[in-house]
């Protein structure tokens, strides 16, 4: 379980996160959705200190992560990125077997769930394991991010963006995809997007932030049905809008 | 052209270029060790990144010469310092200076190129390295100095070519390196020497260059083979060119003797004549060629050179500092006394002639215009060209002829001796400075400009032995037959045969004949 409570971050005189409090519980799926500078990205990279709060708790299964070494807690998390950064001067299974090694895994029981690993992503092991990591495709190398981020077996994965620079369909495609490897491994998945369609489709639970502030937290149906304001109402409606102006075009084409 | 200047140019090679090849070496493995951690950490500091590349690239301003020449004052300072404070000194001259002004020279091209690497790594892949669980440290050592590694290696491979020509430079402050070649060749008129000198450094670049470009591929491809094939090469080419030092360090070291000159011709040959006869008494001989009047007396002093030859007349105003002239005799006999109480040198004694400072003129303008004494010449002097070699405008002899005699030229220039000759009788210059020795005077019919009013110190040439080979009787022994030996005329003709433009002979030559000369 992931407890954040009263983080603020700020740079210089503006606070990018303010007063955010935010409870992700084991195993959930939770999204947080935002326009760009609403804080999301901020927020995220608190949870396993690739930033650091001004102030604010968070906590890990209980445990104080701001008095924990940042370097062994980000050990034990999973982290994908949109720019993935897959390291270039090494092979495929390399770069998923970083964290491990770091960790001191021998080199047998690396190589064993390198494997394992790109089998669940979907990559044949084969082919892939001796590539270098810049030979591939967007989405062939988002596939080996995301089992980079799995490889030390971590319970949470802390996500941002991490399917927005790939193309449609392989975006669809990786979503479902990860959101089968979350059940099937029993994830806590935090998720940063600024597509509500990906949003409803993935997601437990929805938080909605905007300058730095969480406007509205709850389930996909909450958000649709209760949504706090015009602002989270034209968000959770974007999709929709999208499906009837497609119709529209359908119609008169 | 010479075949014998040749077989002696390859004779000198396994010595030159092995010490050539260790102070590059040191030189840029020294470099890579200050400038890597440096600009590591100028790449996270704003601080330190402007004021670390701003001195390196002061520093490669600073002429490779002028760089290893200021090394010798600031080492010898701190050496007094050292041996005041912890009573320990170090040497001020040979290696250490050049291999600090070497090292000095490398660092730019390292420090550059190593801050340029670690800033174009992408920031999405630092991003990584940080989100995997790396520490700052990891993420360096894994991450980023990985994929900078081609560009650092492009930096070093700068430097190593810059240092491997700029060493060269190292002959004057007495370290041997292949520029003995050139700096040799270029005051004998020895082209062989200079050419020889050029195409060895010349090629030694180009093959560590080519051998560190295929390094700085093999992190480019990420390629095992041609990263071994390049360390295979490099470790060759060092192996070959130190097998020499370590062969001759090894057997006998402590019988070899080192002969220190002054790089001119008088100098080459006088040096070949004693290492001639301590060769024939049974030791093992080493010249040190070219070495600056001040750079060779310490060396004496310290005991890295055994024995040279000086004038009495430099011991006197550069060493002892002393202006005043109580004539020859006294001079030589306080001079003996100087050398042996103030650094424990051994004076052998004067070797028979004399090299003093003196003034000429071409005959025919001399004769028309009168002018037979420097006294003569002051009346005309405002009208008049001189030429002067490196040193003699900034010498207390010059100042004391300009303020005995008045003298004020209409201008006056410093030429390589060889070409200040050509100058004089080209009419380029109307007078010049020489040295009475000097075979030239004769042969192109210049006149001596006389010196009533004794402003010119006496200049005898001297054998001067190192505190250690003044207790060395068997040493003593081999040069004590050369005192008294030579007079004016002997020495004039053995310089003009070095110095004039056909039938050149080398100074070994010249000191075979002399040899010869003296067994009669």
């Amino acid at each position: 379980m992931i407890t954040l409570s009263h983080l603020t971050k700020t740079y210089g005189d503006v606070a990018v996160v303010h007063d955010l409090s935010l409870t992700v519980e084991d195993r959930a799926f939770m999204v947080l959705i935002g326009e760009s500078g609403s804080g999301k990205t901020t927020t995220l990279n608190m949870i396993n200190r690739l930033i650091e709060p001004n102030s604010g708790q968070i906590e890990i299964d209980g445990a104080d992560a701001l008095a924990a070494d940042a370097v062994a807690l980000r050990r034990q998390m999973g982290f994908v990125f949109q720019a993935v950064g897959l390291f270039p001067h090494m092979t495929v299974a390399e770069n998923i077997g970083i964290t491990p090694k770091l960790l001191g895994w021998d080199k047998r029981k690396i190589a064993t769930r390198v494997d394992e690993l790109l089998t669940l992503v979907r990559l044949d092991p084969a082919a892939y394991r001796g590539r270098m990591a810049g030979a591939l495709s967007g989405g062939q190398q988002q596939r080996v991010g995301v089992a980079r981020a799995l490889a030390a077996a971590p319970k949470i994965m802390l996500m941002d963006e991490p399917f927005g620079a790939l193309d449609p369909l392989t975006r669809d495609d990786l979503a479902t995809d990860y959101r089968r490897i979350h059940d099937q491994l029993g994830l806590t998945t935090v998720l940063v997007t600024h597509d509500m369609t990906e949003a409803l489709i993935l997601a437990d639970r929805i938080a909605v932030m905007r300058d730095g502030v969480m406007v509205q937290i709850g389930t996909p149906n909450e958000l649709l049905n209760k949504p706090a304001d015009d602002f989270v109402r034209h968000l959770v409606e974007t999709p929709k809008r999208r499906a009837r102006l497609l119709a529209e075009a359908m119609a008169s084409a | 052209m010479n075949d014998d200047a040749v077989a002696l140019a390859w004779s000198e090679l396994p010595d030159y270029l092995g010490q050539h090849v260790l102070l590059s070496l040191s030189a840029i493995l020294l470099g890579i060790a200050i400038s890597l951690p440096l600009a590591i950490a100028a790449s996270r500091s704003r601080y330190l990144r402007g004021p670390a590349l701003g001195f390196a690239s002061l520093v490669q301003t600073i002429p490779g010469l002028a760089l290893l020449a200021l090394f010798y004052p600031v080492l010898l300072f701190l050496s007094a310092f050292t041996q005041r404070t912890f009573g320990f000194g170090f040497r001020a001259l040979g290696f250490l200076p050049a291999l600090l002004a070497l090292t000095l020279y490398s660092m730019l091209p390292v420090l550059r190129n190593t801050i340029t690497g670690l800033e174009g790594v992408d920031p999405a892949t630092k991003m990584a390295a940080r989100g995997v669980g790396m520490t700052a440290w990891q993420s360096l050592r894994l991450v980023q100095l990985p994929l900078a590694a081609p560009v650092i290696m492009a930096g070093i491979r700068t430097a190593a070519v810059w240092v491997i020509g700029t060493a060269t430079l190292s002959t004057p402050v007495g370290q041997t390196s292949l520029g003995n070649y050139i700096f040799t060749g270029l005051q004998t008129e020895n082209w062989v020497f200079v050419l020889f000198g050029c195409v060895a450094a010349g090629g030694l670049a180009l093959i560590i260059d080519r051998l560190l470009a295929l390094m700085e591929d093999s992190f480019a491809d990420r390629s095992r083979p041609k990263f071994v094939a390049s360390v295979l090469g490099i470790l060759a080419v060092i192996g070959v060119s130190l097998f020499p030092l370590f062969v001759s360090a090894s057997d006998g070291g402590s019988k070899t003797v080192v002969i220190g000159n002054k790089g001119f011709d008088e100098q080459y040959t006088l040096s070949e004549l004693m290492a001639h006869r301590l060769r024939a008494a049974g030791y093992r001989t080493k010249r040190r060629d070219g070495l600056g009047s001040i750079v060779v007396f310490s060396a004496l002093a310290s005991g890295d050179v055994d024995a040279y030859v000086d004038y009495s007349g430099t011991v006197w105003a550069d060493d002892m500092k002393r202006t005043d002239m109580p004539g020859r005799a006294a001079v030589l006999k306080q001079m003996a006394a100087w050398l042996k109480q103030k650094h424990g040198i051994g004076y052998l004694g004067p070797i028979g002639f004399e090299n003093a400072y003196a003034f000429v003129m071409p005959r025919a303008k001399a004769d028309a215009l009168h002018i037979d004494t420097l006294a003569d010449l002051a009346a005309y002097a405002p009208r008049l060209k001189i030429g002067g070699d490196f040193e003699i405008f900034s010498r207390p002899e010059w100042r004391a002829v300009v303020k005995t005699y008045g003298l004020k030229f209409a201008s006056q220039r410093v030429f390589q001796p060889n070409f200040m000759y050509r100058a004089v009788t080209g009419g380029d210059v109307d007078v010049i400075s020489a040295f009475s020795s000097d075979g030239r005077i004769a042969e192109y019919k210049l006149k001596i400009l006389g010196d009533p009013k004794g402003a010119l110190p006496p200049y005898d040439a001297v054998l001067l032995v190192s505190p250690e080979r003044a207790k060395d009787e068997k040493f003593l022994a081999a040069l004590r037959p050369l005192i008294g030996s030579i007079d004016l005329a002997t020495m004039q003709q053995a310089n003009l045969m070095v110095d004039r433009e056909t039938d050149k002979k080398t100074p070994e030559q010249a000191a075979a004949w002399i040899e010869k000369k003296l067994a009669k």
